[in-house]
């Protein structure tokens, strides 16, 4: 198998009546065997075709979650174009800042065409005038199209290394870094992740990620689809808001493997009633892969905890390590034994950078992210990216057969990413007998829920509110150890020290980085003039900041494990 | 004895917000602001029902279905008339 469309089209082929995908809506299912998937999926084709697009093209989707999404997606696969999903908008944000960050995307991505709804179609051609888009596709339209025939598709004549689809994280700065991966990348990830995991016929995932985010893209959707493993899908909007519908579909449908962000173990132990389980037998899970922020000891106990009674084996939880420039994971644990944890002296980790074992209940205890896939090497770099020994702190790289094939358009940013054909990660970790320990971020990226979030686009949000000021405002995020994820923190100096005009502008803030972002911020905090912390050059220290902001609070937590080199330029990873 | 909406404001602005003083008016916009976020919606949805034996099903935790205290309210409301 050399190409995604190759493979689809095998599986149309070979397995027209096994069931591909399960749609969950509510309280319908909606059961879809590859023909049914493809056949959709060929009418996005044979439209993109009709239209003048070419292979190699990019196309950016703009729908929500649901049967248009996944059947547009693999359309344009079959067509030889690229695919790019854009977030659809949701009711916070605010449209014309929705439409800025499309305007944004197009300009890096320059695609051919956009497939919208047509209440979305003013808006998406507005955003796209004079730019590289020809064509913007309608879904009712497609939908209602004619049956098209694979012979006359162009994507079979695409080659392992022409690029398969485009993904990136939201916001003015990840959208500005589309990540290209290859045919070959993304095939040679699901036969390395596919065999690290024991990926088998017996098999049934059940998601309910966002197909925008690389987890849910690769392990929620691709993975099971290109290996014919049924997939029971959900929205993510309406499992944030039952989140028993996950544990109420693995017991349904007799699911054994799901991928989660850390903090979706909180929220799933602490916010289901128990009305909710009834009947629920999660014995069937065989693996429940933690992925996509920091693991955390505490949170798989708060998980095994509550759904023991329901039948969950201690030995389903599972850990991975993974990142879209990877296509998807980089290393897992937790499958064939439990997941390793390290107790360290968190203190010194800090201090010195020196993960020292100590006994058990006296140090931090820290959960492996297992072992590297095959195919794949990890080295541990100093701040002059020679690789470390075991048990030293320093900067994630690795060098695997499924790296990006670039920044989309952005030679500038690949070029920054890597060293000596290593890609540099930006996060911080250690090694010891194998395993994996990921400790934190050299870069200032804030996690939320699973979300990356970069802290320039919401100072850039926050700089909207009358009162301030360029420069004067600073983003982060803290580890909040209830919600098993970051809480989002802004810092902003006031010239008014008028307590109603400060609150006003703590309100605005909220409200502008609610609009505008992905996410929410969970404590404002306006100071006087000069109280934030700047480099010799002028520029805002962000972690220095967050020392500071956690100092002044009351209760003190853990002390960060981060860049142990010294001051650098901020923003040096883009 | 505190209201039904004094309840909940104070649920939603030291709890939620964790912002004590905050003030919020009835009619301000929870939901479609952000102020409220999705992960907060189902914290909000176990206190009404604990507090008031008030069950609000997932799919209403929507801008459309409330968006500020007075319409919460007055769902509730509805929903214990309906009960009694």
């Amino acid at each position: 198998m050399r190409t995604l469309t190759e493979n689809l089209l095998q599986s149309w082929e070979e397995t027209p009546h096994r069931i591909a995908l399960r749609l969950l809506e509510g309280e319908s299912a909606t059961d879809l065997d590859f023909a049914d998937l493809l056949a959709g999926a060929a009418r996005y084709a044979g439209a993109l075709g009709n239209a003048g697009i070419q292979p190699g093209e990019v196309v950016v989707i703009i729908l929500e979650h649901g049967r248009d999404l996944v059947e547009s997606f693999l359309g344009a696969i079959l067509h030889g174009a690229a695919p790019s999903i854009m977030p659809f908008l949701t009711e916070k944000l605010s449209p014309e800042r929705y439409q800025e960050s499309l305007v944004s995307l197009i300009g890096v991505t320059q695609p051919a065409a956009l497939i919208t709804y047509s209440s979305f179609e003013a808006r998406a051609r507005s955003a796209a005038e004079g730019s590289s888009v020809r064509s913007v596709l309608l879904d009712r339209a497609v939908s209602a199209s004619g049956p098209t025939e694979p012979s006359s598709f162009s994507g079979p004549r695409r080659t392992p290394n022409d690029i398969v689809l485009i993904q990136h994280s939201s916001g003015t700065t990840g959208l500005q870094k589309g990540v290209a991966l290859s045919h070959a990348a993304v095939l040679r990830q699901c036969h390395d992740y596919s065999a690290a995991i024991h990926l088998g016929a017996q098999d049934v995932v059940v998601s309910w990620l966002p197909l925008y985010h690389d987890m849910g893209l690769i392990a929620g959707f691709l993975l099971p689809l290109l290996t014919r493993v049924p997939l029971v899908l959900m929205s993510p909007f309406e499992w944030v808001r039952g989140p028993h519908r996950l544990l109420q579909a693995v017991s349904r449908y007799r699911g054994t493997l799901a991928w989660l962000p850390n903090f979706a173990y909180n929220f799933c132990a602490q916010k289901i009633r128990d009305d909710d389980l009834a009947g629920c037998d999660l014995s069937s899970w065989r693996a429940v892969i933690n992925c996509s922020e920091p693991v955390r000891w505490k949170s798989h106990q708060l998980f095994s905890d509550r759904f023991r009674p329901y039948g969950l084996r201690e030995r389903a939880l599972a850990t991975c390590y993974a990142m879209a420039e990877n296509v998807f994971a980089v290393t897992q644990g937790g499958i064939d034994g439990p997941v390793v944890v390290d107790e360290i002296d968190l203190a010194e980790l800090a201090s010195s950078g020196a993960a020292r074992p100590v006994p058990a209940g006296e140090g931090l205890r820290i959960l492996s992210c297992g072992r590297p896939l095959a195919d794949t090497e990890v080295r541990i770099l100093d701040v002059d990216k020679k690789p470390l020994p075991d048990r030293r702190l320093g900067e994630i790289a690795l060098r695997s057969q499924c790296l990006l094939t670039g920044y989309y358009h952005r030679p500038d940013l690949t070029e920054q990413a890597f060293h000596e054909g290593w890609y540099r990660t930006g996060d911080l970790g250690y090694r010891a007998d194998g395993e994996l320990y990921v400790t934190g971020r050299r870069k200032e990226l804030i996690i939320v829920g699973g979300k990356n979030v970069y802290p320039q686009d919401l100072e850039e949000l926050s700089g909207d509110v009358p009162g301030v000021h360029p420069g004067r405002v600073v983003a982060f995020g803290v580890f909040n150890e209830n919600l098993g994820t970051e809480d989002v923190v802004v810092v902003a100096e006031a010239d008014d020290p008028d307590p109603d005009a400060r609150r006003r502008m703590a309100d605005g803030i909220r409200s502008s980085v609610a609009r505008g972002s992905d996410v929410v911020v969970r404590h404002v905090r306006v100071v006087d003039p000069r109280w934030l912390i700047k480099t010799s050059s002028g520029k805002l220290a962000r972690q220095a900041n967050r020392d500071k902001y956690m100092g002044e609070r009351e209760e003190k937590p853990a002390p960060a494990v981060r860049d142990l080199s010294a001051e650098e330029p901020m923003d040096r990873r883009g | 004895m505190s209201t039904p909406t004094e309840i909940l404001r104070s649920f939603i602005v030291d709890s939620l917000l964790k912002d004590p003083g905050r003030a919020l008016g009835p009619d301000e916009a929870l939901v479609s602001s952000g102020l409220i976020d999705s992960f907060n919606l189902v914290d909000l949805a176990l206190f009404v029902e604990t507090s008031f034996g008030v069950r609000l099903h997932d799919a209403e935790l929507r801008a459309d279905v409330f968006d500020t205290l007075d319409q919460l309210t007055t769902l509730i409301e509805a929903r214990r008339g309906e009960a009694g």
